[in-house]
């Protein structure tokens, strides 16, 4: 990652450049996030317990017969779509800053869930999908004997 | 390594900032304003408010908008990846005389704030007869 930056040290070299560049790359680093955050799809919040999973992610405006929430593994899918407002003739948009279209947001579980009792609830515009753990993937207690 | 304490005052920015009182983020909802032939549609985003949890309040020609949102955290469990952030909304926006007071209506559905700002009847016209002297 710093190999060929110090070539560029020879010639034609801004300081200013060099100093940005280090910064990212530093940040990049140290963030521990591969990549950026992509915009275009709803950020989630995880919360794990001991026995379940809960996945949080706020979709305003959506119609929640229309969200899918599907289970693979230990792989969580939400999808779904926003309609952008419908415009008649005369009417015109002065401000739009909301997003719409379609989206899918996957997410890696830290365990397999029981696909079968995962819940999703909609209210207020927030999704909450909580996912017990499946009982094979539970810790197994090892009581300790001594002879 | 206890808190730094500082004796020192805190110059004020001028002009002074608004501050709130509770320590909490405060974050400024997407809009989306549409104008129609006889009203402004205006929609905000607001993810984890109600009816009873936003306010809309005009005062002279600022219309503020905003959103108190209950901490949405899972008791019994800890969070272990987060990408956003819950916190209050809060935007204001000038609007025309043509707007109609006391006729606004706002409605709450699936977190998403519905304003409709009716524009007024226009003033009458008024003529003013011309006499000679």
């Amino acid at each position: 990652m710093f190999g060929p930056a110090i070539w560029r040290f020879g010639g034609r070299m801004d300081p200013l450049q060099e100093m940005q560049r280090l910064q990212r790359e530093m940040n990049r680093v140290f963030s521990g996030l591969e990549q950026p955050l992509n915009p275009e799809v709803p950020p989630v919040n995880a919360w794990v317990g001991e026995s379940d999973v809960v996945v949080t992610a706020e979709l305003p405006g959506v119609n929640p017969e229309k969200v899918d929430v599907s289970v693979v593994g230990d792989t969580l899918t939400i999808s779904g779509a926003r309609e952008a407002a419908a415009l008649k003739g005369g009417e015109s948009y002065h401000r739009q800053e909301r997003s719409h279209g379609r989206f899918t947001r996957s997410l890696q579980l830290p365990f397999h869930v029981e696909a079968g009792k995962v819940e999703a609830k909609y209210d207020k515009g927030i999704l909450r999908v909580t996912l017990p753990r499946a009982e094979a993937d539970k810790p197994k207690k090892v009581a300790v004997k001594c002879e | 390594m206890g808190n730094k304490v500082d004796y020192q005052k805190e110059p004020a920015q001028t002009p002074v900032k608004m501050e709130r009182t509770r320590n909490r983020k405060v974050f400024v909802p997407k809009v989306d304003i549409i104008e129609t032939g006889d009203a402004m549609m205006m929609y905000a985003d607001m993810p984890g408010i109600d009816e009873k949890s936003v306010e809309v309040v005009l005062e002279k020609n600022i219309l503020t908008i905003t959103g108190t949102v209950e901490p949405q955290d899972c008791p019994g469990r800890s969070i272990a990846y987060s990408e956003y952030d819950f916190g209050d909304y809060e935007r204001s926006f000038t609007i025309s005389d043509e707007v109609d007071r006391e006729r606004i209506v706002a409605v709450v559905k699936n977190g998403v704030l519905k304003l409709t700002l009716h524009k007024a009847p226009q003033a009458e016209v008024k003529k003013i007869a011309v006499r000679t002297e």
